[in-house]
Parts: C-alpha cells; sequence; structure tokens
C-alpha cells in the first residue's frame, strides 16, 4: 500500500529522463484528444503557450496567481505522502480553509485591520486541520483507508460552502450565493505594481523553506520519512511511535491546503463562493509527484502546473476547448510518473520491487 | 405516512441500483486483492458510454455501450496496476481524474458548450404483476426499471460464481494468498486481469444504469462520488455480493432521504442531505466494517513470485 518507488529519490539523470518521457507522451496524447474532439490543434496550442507564459500578464496575473495555491497543496500532499499518508482530501481542507478566512475577516476585517490577515490564516490552517483530523481519527482508531474518507470530506466541504454562502455568510442582499466582499484591509498587498501577484507568493516561498528545513534537518522530518518508508522498522528498530507521527502529518497537511484556502480569500477572490477552487487539491496530487515529494521542487511543479492551468483557460477562451483538459493532462502525468518509475527502477535494480 | 413512504421506498431501490452494479464489480476485483479507487472513473466512463451508444441505436446499445466505456476505463488501470505493478491507490486516483476530465471534454466538444440537455431514450419502471402488488415493499422491489431486476440477477450470479466456481474459488485464493495460489497453479496476474475487467464492465453498467434508467441525461461528473460509495458498500458488505447488495439499499435510502423531506415541507437546509450520504460513508466505515474480513492481500503491490 506504501509504495517505496513513490519516496525513492532519484538521481537526476534518471529525473531528466522521466520529464522527457512525460512531455512527450502528454504533448502527443494532449494533440490526438484535441484532434478527436474537432479542435484546430495548433491555434489550441498557440493558446496554451501564450496564455501560459507569452506576457507578462499571463506569466504574472495567471500563471504564477494559480501557483500559489497548487504550491500550498502541493506541500500538503507530499508532506502526507512522504509519511505514507494518502491524503486525497486537500480540496476540501482547502474549502474548509477559505471557509474559516472568510468568516474571521468578515467577523474582525473592519476591527483589527491587516491583523486580521494572520488572525484569518491561524483559522484556515486549523480549519484544515480539523478537516483533515477526522480522515486521521478514523485511519488511527478504526483503520479506515484515508482516501475513501478523504474524498468523502471533499464532498461534505462542498456542500459546507454550499450552505455557508446560502446561509449564515450570503451576502447582504441576500441574492448571490456567495458571500459578501472582505474589507480591503484584510486583503493581501500587491507584489508587482499593475499585475494580480499577491503577497502570498512570498507566503508560499516561506512554508516551502519551512518544510524543506522540517523534513531534511529536524528529527520530526526524520522520524515522518522514517515511518513513511517502512513503518515496521521504525516502530521496531526506530522506537517511533508510528501512530502519533502519521496523526500529526496528517494534520500538517491539513493545515497547509487550509492555509491555501485562507490566501486564496485574501489574494484573489476576497469573498467565498462554492466554485472557489477549479480543484487544486486535486492537482496537487500531480504537483507533489512531479516534485518526487521534494519541497523544493515542488515551486517548479506548481508553477508548472500553474502555467498549465492558465494555458488551459486561454485555450478555453481562444480555442474553445473545455477546461475539463486539464484534469486529463494531470492524470496523465500521474501515471506516467508512477509507471516511468516502475519501469526505470526495474531496469536498474531488478528486485527493487519485490515485497513491499 | 403510507403516501410517504411508497415513493420513498421506491426511489431507496432506484437509487441502490447503480451503486450496487459498481459495488458488486468492486467486490470482484478486491476478492483478488485487488482495489480500484478509480471506480469513479470507471462509472463516469460508462455514463459517456451510455449517453453515446443510447443516442445512436436505443437503450440496448446504451447498456453495450457504458459496460464497453467501463471496460476501457479497467483496461487502463490494468495495464498500470496489474501489468506494471504500480500503486493501486494513486492508479487509480489518476484513472478518476482522468476519466471525469475526458468525458467532460468530448461531452463539450461532440454536444456544444453550453451542454444542452440530450435526449436520449430512458428506461421506464416495469411493474412485475403480482409482486408488485405486495403492500410496503412489492412497489419499491417489482415496478422499477429492469436494470433493477438485472441487479437482482447479477447478485445472485456473482454469489454463485465466487462461492460455487473453482474460478470462484481461484479468485478468492488470490486475494488472500495469491504466491499460495501460484503454488496451486493459479497464474495471479490472469485472474487479477479478469476481475478488475468484469469489475470494469459492471463499474460501465452501474454508469449506464444512473444514465438510462435514473437521471436520463449526461452532465459533467455526474458520477458525483457514487465510485468512492460504492467502495465504502463493498467494505459494509464485507466482501460478500449479498452483504453488497443490503448495504447498497442503506445509501439508496441515504440518498432518498431528501425526497422524503422535500414532500414533508422540511425547512431544515437541503445542503445537509445532499451531503448526508458521504457522511454517512463515513459513519459506516468506523463503525460497520472490520479490517479482519478484508481480503488479505488487498492492494498488495508487488507478487513475490513472477
Amino acid at each position: 500500500m506504501n509504495p517505496p518507488a513513490l519516496r525513492r529519490p532519484f538521481s537526476r539523470v534518471r529525473s531528466y529522463g522521466i520529464v522527457l518521457v512525460v512531455v512527450g507522451t502528454i504533448v502527443l496524447v494532449l494533440a490526438l484528444v484535441l484532434a478527436a474532439g474537432g479542435f484546430d490543434v495548433s491555434t489550441a496550442f498557440g493558446a496554451l503557450l501564450c496564455g501560459a507564459g507569452g506576457s507578462s500578464y499571463a506569466i504574472f496575473s495567471a500563471t504564477l496567481v494559480r501557483a500559489v495555491p497548487l504550491i500550498f497543496t502541493g506541500l500538503a500532499v507530499a508532506v502526507a505522502f512522504q509519511g505514507g499518508i494518502l491524503n486525497i482530501g486537500a480540496e476540501g481542507q482547502l474549502l474548509a480553509g477559505a471557509a474559516a478566512a472568510a468568516a474571521t475577516a468578515l467577523a474582525v476585517g473592519e476591527s483589527l485591520g491587516s491583523g486580521a490577515i494572520w488572525l484569518g490564516a491561524m483559522a484556515a490552517a486549523l480549519a484544515g486541520a480539523a478537516w483533515a483530523a477526522v480522515p486521521a481519527l478514523l485511519r488511527r482508531r478504526f483503520g479506515v483507508l484515508e482516501v475513501i474518507s478523504t474524498i468523502m470530506m471533499n464532498f461534505v466541504a462542498l456542500y459546507g460552502v454550499g450552505y455557508l454562502v446560502r446561509g449564515p455568510l450570503q451576502e447582504p442582499t441576500h441574492i448571490y450565493p456567495q458571500s459578501a466582499s472582505i474589507p480591503e484591509a484584510t486583503r493581501l498587498p500587491w507584489l508587482l505594481p499593475g499585475t494580480r501577484l499577491h503577497a502570498g507568493f512570498v507566503l508560499a516561498l516561506v512554508a516551502v523553506a519551512i518544510a524543506w528545513y522540517v523534513l531534511r534537518f529536524t528529527a520530526a522530518g526524520f522520524r515522518l520519512r522514517v515511518v513513511g518508508a517502512n513503518p515496521a522498522a521504525a516502530a521496531s528498530a526506530g522506537k517511533i511511535r508510528v501512530e502519533s507521527v502519521v496523526t500529526r502529518a496528517f494534520l500538517a497537511s491539513g493545515a497547509l491546503a487550509g492555509i491555501a484556502g485562507g490566501v486564496e480569500v485574501y489574494g484573489v477572490t476576497y469573498a467565498l463562493y462554492e466554485n472557489l477552487s477549479p480543484g487544486y487539491g486535486y492537482t496537487a496530487i500531480a504537483v507533489a509527484l512531479l516534485a518526487g515529494l521534494q519541497p523544493a521542487y515542488i515551486i517548479v511543479s506548481g508553477v508548472f502546473l500553474g502555467a498549465l492551468g492558465a494555458g488551459a483557460a486561454s485555450m478555453q477562451r481562444e480555442a474553445g476547448v473545455p477546461l475539463a483538459l486539464v484534469s486529463v493532462v494531470e492524470a496523465m502525468i500521474i501515471l506516467a510518473i508512477v509507471g516511468g518509475r516502475v519501469l526505470l527502477s526495474r531496469r536498474q535494480l531488478p528486485s527493487a520491487e519485490a515485497g513491499s | 405516512m403510507n403516501d410517504a413512504l411508497t415513493p420513498f421506498l421506491e426511489a431507496t431501490v432506484r437509487t441502490a441500483t447503480p451503486l450496487a452494479f459498481a459495488a458488486l464489480g468492486e467486490t470482484l476485483s478486491e476478492r483478488a486483492g485487488v482495489i480500484n479507487v478509480g471506480l469513479e472513473g470507471v462509472i463516469i466512463a460508462g455514463c459517456f458510454g451510455a449517453v453515446v451508444a443510447a443516442g445512436a441505436g436505443g437503450v440496448a446499445l446504451g447498456l453495450l455501450g457504458g459496460s464497453l466505456a467501463g471496460l476501457a476505463a479497467a483496461l487502463v488501470f490494468g495495464t498500470f496496476a496489474v501489468g506494471l505493478r504500480t500503486d493501486q491507490i494513486i492508479t487509480g486516483t489518476a484513472l478518476t481524474l482522468g476519466a471525469l476530465g475526458l468525458t467532460g471534454t468530448l461531452y463539450h466538444a461532440m454536444y456544444g458548450t453550453a451542454g444542452a440537455a440530450l435526449s436520449i431514450p430512458t428506461m421506464r419502471p416495469f411493474a412485475i404483476p403480482v409482486l408488485s402488488q405486495i403492500p410496503f415493499l412489492g412497489p419499491a422491489l417489482f415496478a422499477q426499471p429492469a436494470m433493477t431486476y438485472l441487479l437482482y440477477l447479477t447478485i445472485g450470479l456473482v454469489w454463485w460464481f465466487l462461492y460455487r466456481t473453482h474460478t470462484g474459488l481461484a479468485v478468492r485464493a488470490v486475494g488472500e494468498h495469491p504466491e499460495a495460489a501460484e503454488a496451486a497453479g493459479i497464474n495471479p496476474m490472469r485472474v487479477q486481469w479478469a476481475a478488475i475487467l468484469a469489475g470494469g464492465a459492471l463499474g460501465g453498467l452501474s454508469g449506464a444504469t444512473l444514465v438510462l434508467a435514473q437521471v436520463g441525461t449526461f452532465a459533467e461528473g455526474m458520477s458525483a462520488g457514487r465510485g468512492f460509495i460504492a467502495i465504502a458498500i463493498v467494505a459494509l458488505g464485507r466482501w460478500h455480493p449479498l452483504g453488497v447488495g443490503l448495504a447498497a439499499v442503506l445509501f439508496g435510502a441515504a440518498s432518498a432521504l431528501q425526497y422524503l423531506f422535500q414532500s414533508t415541507g422540511s425547512t431544515l437546509p437541503y445542503q445537509l442531505f445532499l451531503a448526508l450520504p458521504y457522511v454517512l460513508t463515513l459513519v459506516v466505515l468506523a463503525g460497520g466494517t472490520s479490517r479482519a474480513r478484508a481480503p488479505a492481500a488487498l492492494g498488495r503491490r508487488a507478487l513475490a513470485i513472477r
């Protein structure tokens, strides 16, 4: 259930090999799907590239803005996967964080001013952790597969937000299913004048640095990696309390995803509504796997998949290609990585796959 | 009371039917030691296949199209999970993501971005004489679209297959101890492949049922977590076809509750009822299942012998 191949670090040459195979396959299949759907392939690819990086607007206001929640949620998934926890619930944890952040800003934003941002970020982290606490508890007490429970929590979060924006948090006129706009003081400042890139990008980089430090240099990070690599050995040889390490990592993962939601509300949407996230929590799986679960590389893979999302939005505008195509690409990335790793490790280490 | 209860029971069985088909398929693959978390993707593929085929050639072709689409999705899963021995959970998650995206893309491409409501032939309820006259349960069990009757048959067939045939014994052996099964002359890879494909066909049939006997059209993401609920149903039903059938009814009831409360004029927020099946899944997984009964080799990635 916890594949060593997911966590095993790869040599540089092999990593480049994987990336080449992945990109080549994906471009080919993408072209085939586009052609099968009756779209103009060259127009679509042109729009994809322009929308992702064709102008400074595309880079700073589309790609990097989308990268922020992907870096946070990608980190969330990576921290969980490092410990052998298959947290597929970043989407729900993000929504819980967004709801908590919006509620905080609307409640105390006027009185506390920008101080409410920090309070809101804490609320978002707590809400995300609380959302992850349910599957964490179910796994610890009853051995429930977290894949199922986290996905169920995603649906509950979606309907929960649906209820909030039609009930307690609905905007004052009670017409639209969304919350009121949060006060000016609680909105994150811009990083570059004339673009939509907000301070959340810096926060994401700080989160990466912290995660990198904790995983690499602290005892807690070491324990997490040992548990992820081999829980039985961690318990018997390392005297590690596996269950408590897993629970804490699960909560930390939820907190990171919750912050993603809070930052999204304070930096981009300025209000709570149901379609706040175009599936960032699911894309996060591709972000984390593409980065080999290494925090530093998550910046790269987050920006890459942010660019893909930005490019897809432009493909929809320019060539009428449905946004759903992004999920196909993400699925192919994930399959190519897990499949490619097995093939590569088989060639180099014939016995590595036996006995998981 | 009877006025509200009879439609509620009917809705319970109607919503339970696609869940049960998918859960029976998953029972087969889990009994062979493979957990297909991509069942959600298999179902949405079945939905889409059914819409395309039924639009072209009627209900029967729709059922065939749904099954074949589910089979194709399972083929992708099997290629990675059995052929390459990739992690079953991550592979399944990717399959779900990809199938949701692909069906959404093709739907928009084929039927326009507006997603105009498709008119496809659907299956009307067919009351079985005499049996449907039984008070309370008669209309719920025996005045349903033909898919429900096919489901009763399928439950029996899966039970007979798993517990009364040599091949069924082989499936269960592979799920418990693939190395022992191999020593007994069974090819575990082949058994797992067959179980995954059969599960895919049933999952596709589940999607077709959803489209042809329940909703009557296609919508992006219309599987709405049913694949994951079906996996919970398998655990609640303790990997036994009859138990799985009963567990599906429980989840059908949870979904049908919203109709009951609508008809009684409840003022509770409707999101509460929409979220109920998912919450129930969590409760059931926590309380109603024990790990001891799961096939011992479930989800195992590597077979020691190859």
